[in-house]
């Protein structure tokens, strides 16, 4: 069989995708400045981005861009960079337990494969893009009540994690609203 | 040669095993909070990525998909309460190693 046929476009952007993905994913195991580490992740979201377009799920990599590039790695760089004094950066990502933890990965991904492999999965047709629609069909109908919990887990996370990042600085004897009551009572 | 190169469900399923694996490789070795917070996100991913393409391959419909979108939402919770949590630690202790805030107070 003639290889060039085998190749298609799809084939391409799968390969492309799935090496940038490992790649960068490998970048935040290892490298050793944990700034590169979370950059690296920047590749790994984006390209499981790619692969969910892929997979003719345009909405939830629409969303995977938004939502983890667009907020969670911001969020995680502000961790990285308000919790790292200058000049410390390199000394603060040094990893430990390699040699215990290597094997234990390799051996989960052995069984993984393992199982992959060997079972015969019911494949049926496969559902085209664009799923938008039909996505929203299925939040506003058979899932609206795990919809709205999830809502509202998502304020309520929010508005704890503000609550525990301000008694923090409050700690720090940083606050500010408390001055000023002060001066509005007195 | 034509299976490897004609993509099917197995493809996929591998590289979210190999994304797990990497996810808790960096879980298991790094001292670092926020790196390890890093892991999780890794593995989230490789998670959400085999909700996907279950529902693309084997299952036909966007169930799958809707289990990513809370998988995605769920993970947003997760790194802002984490931030907050690292920075109220990282006040208390002066570092966020793993290995330095084994305890509940001073």
């Amino acid at each position: 069989m003639d290889l060039s046929t085998l190749i298609t476009p799809g084939t391409l952007f799968f390969f492309m995708l799935a090496a940038v993905t490992l790649v960068s994913a490998l970048g935040v195991a290892l490298a050793p400045n944990i700034l590169y580490s979370a950059f690296s992740l920047l590749g790994t979201l984006g390209g499981v981005a790619g692969l969910y377009l892929l997979l003719g799920a345009d909405f939830v990599g629409i969303v995977q861009v938004l939502v983890y590039v667009g907020g969670i790695l911001v969020l995680i760089l502000f961790a990285v960079l308000l919790t790292n004094k200058l000049g410390e950066l390199k000394l603060n990502n040094l990893s430990t337990g390699l040699m215990v933890g290597a094997p234990a990965a390799v051996a989960l991904l052995a069984l993984i494969v393992k199982g992959v492999t060997t079972t015969a999965w019911p494949l049926t047709e496969e559902a085209t893009a664009p799923t938008t629609a039909r996505l929203g069909d299925s939040f506003l109908r058979e899932h609206l009540l795990p919809f709205e919990l999830v809502s509202l887990v998502l304020l309520m996370a929010l508005v704890g994690a503000m609550v525990i990042a301000r008694r923090a600085a409050k700690e720090e004897g940083r606050s500010v609203p408390e001055e000023s009551h002060d001066r509005l009572v007195g | 040669m034509s299976a490897i190169l004609t993509i099917g469900l197995n493809h996929y399923l591998l590289l979210s095993a190999a994304l797990f694996a990497i996810g808790l490789l960096t879980v298991a070795t790094r001292r670092n909070a926020v790196a390890v917070l890093m892991g999780v996100e890794l593995i989230l991913n490789a998670a959400a990525l085999n909700f996907v393409a279950f529902s693309h391959y084997v299952e036909g419909t966007v169930g799958g998909q809707v289990f990513a979108v809370f998988i995605i939402v769920m993970a947003a919770a997760e790194a802002a309460i984490a931030l907050a949590i690292v920075l109220s630690i990282f006040r208390h202790f002066k570092s966020i190693d793993a290995n330095d805030t084994s305890t509940l107070r001073e």
